[in-house]
């Protein structure tokens, strides 16, 4: 019979705590919209802060709002974007990807002047001579960018920084780790790029870099008509709105293989010699 | 001096190594073809040049004119022509623009402004105006406008003038020789810069490893009502605000400048350079720089023309007997490694090091340990090891409370640190860090 009291107090006291509940929940409720919800389970949940806010639940927020298309996330797939715009009723809009490239192909037998041995971080060997390379913009090649990609889209290969283009999602966080501001944006149909940042002269940069762009303009010449590549000083880029097709590279015959098809740049395969 | 100098707190003492060039007199080095004068040399704004390619140019005569306050001009300092407007590594490392003289071998003076003898009873206005037109800089390494320093906020009124003669680097005998054999220039130089700050006296602080230099001055020091100062022998001594608080007991709160207590300090290779630009008309072309370290054969003190390339440095002492590991443009401590011999002479490079193989190793970064040796020896009583732990996780904001900007770069913590731990370095980023976040 002990027992029964303390059944009854405890019995009643969870009646009459649950009423209360009940009662708060009807009176102080917060309207959810559960498009949101629903928006962020279609999301990639990667919460790389490419789209510019806070992380995926945010910008599910941002989209249900209308203060942001669901083309603003990167790493979405076209059909992600469709899927979720059709979800809301609102227009698909189209997105071209966008992938990192990494202008430089300086590795460690090409341009390495120094020995280092402090901090293991880009954003402190900058600090000591610019770092150990010849070149004053070249990879430093310790990882800073690849430490910021949350999809491992960035692999250090003989002190280089080099983009696998297939898991870059185009989220920029690297963009800004490079204390060199070598990673640029460039759509991921393009397939041709010069590996090159410094503005020197050719033969500054020849000195320092056997792979280094000397603004001969061969690839330039080798466009002919075509408006493929662009001239920058001493330096040429590609014309990443009429981007050269991959051919252009035997075309052109660049003397330091700067102009690199980008599958074969992450295979390695220019091997940093010059012609 | 009435008081003891007092002792500030923390410090290290690494081996002084001056016994290489300590008793090596200061010799001239001869003229050279060509010297490559880099074009910004003090902190601040960069001068605007004024020369071209082809100008006929002459001792002393302007290459570049002071683009604001805090900056300065820049003087040739040899006559020959303006070859080219070239880029040479910097001292950081990073290309840098510079002027070419390709000298004639004469040598002949064009200087654009004439000696003021009678500087006691000149205007103070006009002698700080002098300072600057000489283009003097902080000659102890840091390269800040003098002129800057001697114009104080009128709301904070200085009372101690302050020359710096410790020396606490390693190696570096540049000011100890200066003092010894220029102590009357020495003087001289400190009574003109307590004339511009409308003192009556000026205090000269040595590093007691230096006797005959604390001699030299005491000497001649009464002509001026100057007194000299014998400090204890603790790195880094040298560093203004361990150096104010030796002599005056007054601290200098982080952020804030010498000026906020009352006080100006100058090295003593700028109260010389001021001295020479008063009274001779000289404006700031050379300094004495210590060349050293065991791989070269004569270790000396030299007076170079800014602008000298550092290979010819080399040279002047004989060469090298065994092949060095690390070229340092400074001391130990507080330079700066160097990957290229084509670096030059500037306005505050006091010294040219190499470094022997068997002086240096390569370390690997152990985890921290907790011994606390790094604490104990911050002269800027901070916590390296807490903020090394804030830096590595990349919590600037961390480090920023912690009041890693105190931090001098003095060196002492990754000097002391048992597990190699690249404590400075850690510092410096974190330095650049939070100061990029103020500028955004």
């Amino acid at each position: 019979m002990d027992i029964l009291f303390p059944i009854l107090t405890v019995g009643i006291l969870g009646i009459f705590l649950g009423v209360i509940i009940g009662i708060v929940a009807k009176v102080f409720a917060v309207d959810i919209d559960e498009r949101i919800e629903q928006v962020e389970e279609m999301l990639p949940g990667a919460n790389c802060g490419g789209c510019g806010f806070a992380g995926c639940a945010d910008f599910a927020k941002g989209v249900v709002a209308g203060k942001a298309t669901p083309a603003g996330c990167p790493v979405c797939s076209p059909e992600d974007v469709v899927a979720i715009s059709e979800y809301l009723g609102i227009a698909a809009e189209e997105k071209e990807k966008m992938v990192a490239l990494v202008r430089c192909s300086g590795d460690i037998p090409n341009t390495v002047r120094s020995l280092y041995n402090g901090v293991r971080d880009c954003r402190s060997a900058v600090l000591v001579a610019g770092g150990a390379k010849g070149c004053d913009y070249g990879c430093l090649g310790f990882g800073s960018c690849a430490e910021a990609c949350p999809f491992g889209a960035i692999e250090i290969r003989n002190g280089l920084a080099v983009v696998h283009k297939e898991l870059c999602v185009g989220c920029e966080n690297c963009v800004a780790a490079c204390p060199k501001n070598l990673i640029t944006m460039v759509p991921a149909s393009a397939a041709t790029h010069v590996y090159c940042n410094s503005p020197e002269k050719g033969a500054v940069k020849r000195k320092v870099c056997k792979t280094a762009c000397i603004a001969c303009r061969k690839c330039v010449k080798a466009s002919g008509e075509e408006d493929y590549m662009e001239i920058d000083g001493f330096l040429v880029r590609s014309n990443y709105e009429n981007p050269p097709p991959a051919s252009l590279v035997e075309a052109a015959g660049c003397p330091t293989s700067a102009l690199r098809v980008d599958t074969e740049h992450i295979k390695g395969a220019y091997g940093g010699a010059s012609k | 001096m009435s008081e003891k100098p007092r002792k500030f707190k923390g410090g290290v003492h690494p081996n002084d190594s001056k016994a290489l060039s300590a008793h090596k007199a200061i010799q001239e080095a001869p003229l050279y073809g060509t010297y490559k004068v880099i074009m910004h040399q003090n902190i601040g704004a960069p001068p605007e040049l004024l020369v071209k390619k082809g100008d006929a140019v002459k001792k002393g005569s302007l290459l570049c004119k002071a683009s604001g306050f805090v900056s300065v001009p820049l003087h040739a300092p040899t006559s020959g022509t303006v070859k080219m407007i070239d880029k040479v590594p910097g001292p950081t490392g990073i290309s840098v623009p510079c002027i070419v003289i390709e000298a004639d071998g004469e040598d002949e003076w064009g200087c654009p402004f004439e000696p003021i003898a009678d500087w006691q009873k000149t205007d103070p206005a006009e002698l700080k105006q002098r300072v600057w037109d000489a283009g003097i800089v902080g000659m102890g390494g840091a390269g800040f406008p003098a002129h800057v320093k001697l114009s104080p906020p009128e709301d904070k009124p200085v009372d101690k003038l302050i020359l710096n003669g410790a020396e606490c680097e390693p190696y570096l005998t540049a000011d100890h020789r200066l003092m010894l054999e220029q102590a009357e220039e020495v003087v001289l130089g400190a009574a003109i810069l307590a004339r511009i700050l409308g003192l009556e006296t000026a205090v000269i602080g040595v590093e007691d490893n230096k006797p005959d230099a604390i001699q030299a001055l005491e000497k001649v020091a009464g002509k001026y009502n100057i007194e000299v100062v014998s400090l204890p022998v603790n790195y880094p001594q040298g560093a203004e605000k361990q150096l104010i608080y030796a002599i005056t007991g007054r601290e200098v709160p982080v952020g804030k400048l010498p000026s906020d207590v009352g006080c100006v300090v100058q090295n003593v290779a700028s109260a010389v350079a001021v001295a020479e630009a008063v009274v001779k008309g000289i404006p700031s072309i050379e300094r004495i720089t210590t060349v050293t370290g065991k791989p070269l054969n004569d270790p000396g003190n030299w007076k170079l023309r800014i602008g000298t390339p550092i290979d010819e440095v080399l040279k002047l002492t004989g060469g090298i007997k065994e092949q060095p590991a690390k070229l340092l443009l400074g001391g130990p401590m507080m330079g700066i490694a160097q990957s290229s011999l084509d670096v030059t002479v500037m306005k505050n490079t006091s010294g040219v090091l190499l470094i022997a193989k068997d002086e240096v190793s390569l370390y690997t970064s152990e985890p921290c340990i907790r011994c606390g040796r790094c604490v104990d020896c911050c002269p800027m009583q901070i916590l390296p090891a807490t903020i090394s732990q804030a830096v590595e996780n990349n919590r600037f904001d961390w480090a920023e409370r912690l009041n890693v900007m105190a931090c001098i770069e003095c060196g002492s913590c990754s000097y002391s640190c048992p597990s190699h731990r690249p404590l400075n370095q850690q510092f410096k980023r974190a330095k650049v860090e939070i100061r990029a976040g103020l500028r955004k």
